[in-house]
């Protein structure tokens, strides 16, 4: 530690440590940046929208009915999506191409707007989820939906920060969003349980992601990422590497992400996290709070610190095995079905990591098509569980789901095609997903990864076998002997979980649209102006 | 006619029986009658369709790809809907086209409980359309997918219709299979990535089947190609399956419906031998040529292996489960030979096991229905009480054995012979021992199928069966039993019905090699 100061207390004596722009003297007007509305649109909206939504809410409160609420956040998602469209078209557009607003703070290119896209429909999906959800539990009030929208925006800023500050706001905003959702259910334990776990492991991970900032800035003398990768390109840049310095920050930083996506060993958090909170919330921490995770990972170390690849790769490379690995042995031993889900979600994130590991293009396309189909997988694998939980969201064990295909033949397909896709069997988008992933992989002549990675997932394979034996091979004894009734399910559910499931088929049978998508929505570090 | 063939005939083959699928899952569960005609409907449709194709296949061309449809599918990987047809492909779509209506037809009132026909149909269909599709295939990824799809129908076959022990079953089923097709998929995309233009050294990547297989011939890919080799021979080789990764096999036949077992041995395995026959040889000869001598030795390990095995089993289904072991390895010895007429035996064993196997799970599950058991010294006297059935039983049993004038005999003699004089590159010494070892096997082949057939069928029947009367073969059993007791027949008689339909394929593929 000592040292580390020393050589920092040296390289700030040697002046490395130039101020970005000379502050000229007699300046008497604080030049404000100009502002770039329409870049802004898509996360104005989601903020402006929860604001409002808590306005209205508090204002009017017994005289909104909860299904207004839902549809409300419903369009709100929507409207940032339609925000997004023309957005895309611009930076598609080849002689306008990307570009960042704020002097430089958020970057707007084809991969900041995908996963907004991404965010957004996980947040569709998860109000529809949710609607029913809070009825069946009698939690009144429209804070889990104002908080969805919020939570969202952090994402989307995360995907679209072109600052490490900016980044951090977004981290923020989104965690601290997640932390309150988690223990939304508060007649329930294990939710304040859940909530008063991911908070706290959460700020101490945000505080370790902070200081990687701080250790960032202090090597490379910005926290914007164009700067900083422009120096890290420059010959002094590689001289700085060996002090430390930069090192240290690529290692605090991978914790905080390593948290934020649950990757092992950051995992502790998740299984515990996932089963204690209320399932929809579970169902928006795995896919969207994921997907702005990733594509924060995605710019910070593969756009930003490419130029490093050889650094940090080998400890991503550590981090993806191992949540492949633990992740999709560990699910296989549960009995709970939430528990089971929460550690193969654990798996997913490793393989969405050797996306990241490989540091290409291909890598990133493959990543992001992965986010995309994972989405819809896990949110809708999630909308089964939700249903299935019943009233007090307790029934989530193994034993639960027995004989479901015989009392509910169309709810047990549909999960049986979700949890198949999640296994990546074809004609499904899971399919598509892992193949991307592996071909990315050995593309980069990285074949032991892409071989731990489909062997996990053959290992991971066994989990999702497991539930749907339970599902469609009980024996008729078992009929006879007090086996649960009908579960409803809710329409707005119902609806999530046909998207989902179509989604995730039709992805599997013609997977080019997407694919194209991804490999457009390359991520860009783009000059302020 | 033929414009409409060459268009559509073989992508209607493969997905009539899915279509079938499909609009059967829109009839309730309760109309029982009417969805037994439609899944027949379908199957048999797509049957004419396979014999329409055949009545137009240029047999004087059989060397060449036909009825070749190229449409763009997955343009991000280059990935392409290609099908076509040889002579390598035909005749293991005759015997799928064939094998499913018989099975529809065997099951009409034999359906394994929980019974619900319906979803049972609907898998068999489903199953069908993956396994035409996998011979047809002419591009990595459509291939794999294919492969795939045939995966999860037969894992819930077994696990919902099978026996006690369905679950255990089924899930090594699933899982060994799915391990290997890990390691395969890896192995194709490495293909994809690897594989270069010989003139221009650019790169390829593309999964066309074709193409690659023309390059293969030219020897690139080099030393990586050992270990692309090594994935598919992992993903193959379980398929097959070869020793040593056969233990799904017996667990699964033993545990699976009448049906699910017949398919499985008379089709299923052949995807993994069709697999070296159209994939890992052509596209990667070179390797080939280094891993044979050890596909040769696994090969007569599992000739032996499964034979002692046989002889060890008290369960009727086990033993027929173990012999699959043993013949599959005659197959993959002639494979391994690498010349015409090894390859050439190979395919013809592929057809003759798949009817014969495919016959003995049949006369098993009509044995286990009538007497509830297929614990071998529980059972006895067959040819007393069900004369037509033991007769049947030792008809098959001496085709199985390799008996001169049946099937069975054309697909175990050449592939012995061929390894006599393997391809000039591959160590004749090894080789010939292997002849020897493996020509052991038929004899243990002898005695293991004729001593399963005496402790049944000869003698009295046990005590506890003494008094009982048993229903002789019934007019369903009939109707799926009789084309293939014919074909076998036929087979042994004039085997060239099908050597003249694989020649011309194989002598390609085996040029690569000299031979």
């Amino acid at each position: 530690m000592i040292g580390v100061l020393a050589r920092l207390a040296q390289d700030t004596g040697d002046g490395i440590l130039v101020p970005a722009e000379p502050i000229q003297a007699g300046v008497t007007q604080i030049a404000t940046p100009e502002i770039q509305w329409v870049a802004l649109l898509p996360h104005l909206i989601l903020v402006v929208g929860g604001i409002l939504l808590l306005t209205i809410a508090s204002l009017f409160r017994h005289r909104v009915p909860r299904w207004a609420y839902t549809i409300y956040t419903v369009a709100v998602a929507a409207g940032a999506i339609i925000a997004a469209l023309p957005l895309w078209v611009r930076v598609q557009d080849a002689e306008r191409g990307p570009f960042s607003a704020i002097a430089g703070a958020l970057g707007v290119d084809g991969f900041s707007i995908f996963i907004t896209v991404i965010i957004c429909a996980g947040v569709i999906l998860t109000a529809l989820l949710a609607d029913g959800y809070l009825k069946r539990e009698g939690i009144d009030g429209p804070e889990l939906f104002v908080l969805l929208l919020l939570a969202a925006s952090g994402g989307t800023i995360m995907a679209s920060a072109n600052d490490l500050i900016v980044l951090f706001l977004g981290l923020e905003i989104l965690s601290i969003s997640v932390y309150v959702m988690a223990a939304m259910h508060a007649r329930r334990f294990t939710s304040l349980e859940a909530g008063m776990k991911y908070f706290i492991l959460g700020a101490f991970s945000s505080a370790f992601f902070l200081y990687g900032i701080a250790l960032v800035y202090g090597a490379s003398g910005s926290t914007n990422m164009i700067r900083i990768n422009q120096y890290l390109a420059s010959p002094t840049g590689v001289v700085l590497s060996e002090n430390g310095l930069l090192l240290g920050g690529f290692a605090l930083l991978l914790v905080g992400f390593g948290f934020k996506v649950a990757a092992v060993p950051f995992h502790a958090w998740a299984p515990d996290v996932y089963q204690g909170a209320p399932t929809p919330v579970t169902a928006f921490m795995a896919s969207a709070v994921k997907a702005g995770g990733f594509a924060a990972m995605l710019r910070v170390f593969v756009l930003t610190f490419g130029t490093f690849s050889g650094d940090w790769q080998p400890v991503v490379f550590a981090l993806a095995v191992l949540s492949l690995l633990v992740g999709s042995v560990l699910a296989i031993v549960q009995t709970n079905v939430k528990r089971m889900l929460a550690y193969s979600s654990i798996a997913h994130a490793g393989f969405i990591l050797v996306g990241v590991e490989v540091a290409t293009e291909q890598g990133t396309a493959a990543a992001l098509f992965y986010l995309a189909a994972y989405t819809f997988m896990v949110v809708g694998s999630f909308a089964v569980i939700t249903v299935v939980g019943r009233k007090g969201d307790g029934h989530h064990e193994l034993s639960d789901y027995r004989g479901l295909a015989r009392r509910q033949p169309v709810l047990a397909f549909v999960f049986t095609i979700l949890l198949l896709a999640q296994a990546g069997v074809p004609f499904t988008a899971g399919f598509f997903a892992k193949f991307y992933v592996i071909s990315a992989a050995v593309d980069a002549e990285n074949y032991s990864l892409a071989i731990i990675a489909m062997v996990s997932a053959v290992i991971a394979a066994f989990l999702y076998l497991r539930i749907m034996i339970s599902m469609y091979m009980s024996t008729d004894s078992e009929a006879v002997t007090g086996e649960p009734d009908r579960v409803p399910v809710p329409l707005a559910a119902g609806i999530a979980l046909f998207v989902a499931c179509v989604v995730t088929v039709v992805i599997g049978f013609v997977p080019g649209p997407i694919t194209d998508l991804a490999n457009d929505a390359v991520p860009f570090l783009v000059q302020v102006g | 006619m033929e414009a409409f063939l060459d268009g559509w005939g073989l992508t209607l083959m493969v997905f009539l029986p899915l279509a079938g699928a499909l609009l059967m899952m829109l009839i309730p569960r309760s109309h029982e009658e009417t969805l037994k005609v439609y899944a027949l409907v379908f199957s048999v449709a797509a049957a004419v369709m396979g014999i329409l194709v055949m009545i137009w296949f240029d047999y004087g061309q059989a060397g060449e790809l036909q009825f070749v449809v190229d449409r763009s599918w997955i343009d991000a990987i280059n990935s392409r809907y290609i099908v076509g047809m040889d002579g390598i492909s035909l005749p293991l779509v005759a015997l799928t086209l064939l094998i499913v209506p018989l099975c529809v037809i065997y099951s009409w009132n034999h359906f394994p409980d929980p019974k619900n026909p319906k979803a049972f149909l609907i898998l068999i269909l489903i199953l069908e359309t993956g396994m035409v599709g996998t011979f047809v295939a002419q591009d990595l990824i459509l291939f794999f997918v294919f492969f795939e799809v045939v995966l999860l129908p037969m894992y819930f076959m077994i696990g919902v219709w099978g026996g006690e022990e369905r679950l255990y079953a089924s899930i090594k089923f699933f899982l060994y299979t799915l391990f290997g097709s890990a390691l395969m998929i890896i192995s194709f995309v490495a293909v994809f990535f690897l594989a270069q233009d010989p003139s221009s050294g650019d790169a390829l990547r593309t999964f066309d089947m074709r193409t690659l297989s023309s390059i293969g011939q030219a020897g690139m890919l080099g030393t990586a190609g050992l270990w692309i080799f090594a994935g598919m021979f992992v993903g193959f080789g379980i398929k097959v399956p070869m020793f040593p990764f056969h233990t799904w096999l017996p667990d699964a036949h033993t545990q699976a419906p009448t049906v699910g077992s017949v398919i499985l041995a008379a089709i299923l395995l052949k995807l993994g031998t069709y697999g070296f026959v159209r994939i890992a040889l052509p596209i990667l000869p070179e390797a080939s040529e280094d891993w044979a001598p050890w596909i040769g030795l696994l090969a007569v390990i599992g000739i032996i292996y499964g034979a002692i095995c046989c002889l060890a089993q008290t369960d009727m289904k086990r033993l027929i489960a173990f012999s699959s072991v043993a013949h599959m390895g005659f197959v993959m010895l002639g494979i391994a030979t690498l010349t015409d007429f090894g390859i050439n035996a190979a395919i013809f064993g592929m057809v003759a096991h798949g009817l014969i196997t495919g016959m003995l799970f049949f006369l098993a599950g009509s044995v286990k229905e009538r007497y509830h058991t297929m614990e071998i010294k529980r059972l006895g006297g067959i040819l007393l009480q069900a004369p037509r059935l033991g007769w049947i039983l030792g008809f098959t049993a001496m085709a199985s054995l390799g008996l001169p004038g049946l099937a069975g005999f054309w697909g175990e003699f050449p592939a012995i012979l061929s390894s006599w004089n393997p391809a000039a590159i591959l160590p004749l010494e090894t080789f010939r021992t292997y002849t020897i070892v493996a020509a052991v096997g038929t004899v243990l082949a002898a005695g293991y199928l004729l001593w399963l057939y005496q402790r049944t069928s000869f003698g009295r029947p046990t005590e506890e069966f003494a008094t009982e009367q048993f229903r002789d073969v019934e007019a369903p059993e009939w109707v799926a039993w009789v084309p293939m007791l014919l074909l076998i027949l036929a087979l042994g008689v004039y085997p060239n019905l099908v050597f003249g339909v694989t020649d011309d394929a194989v002598t390609q593929i085996a040029a690569a090699f000299g031979g």
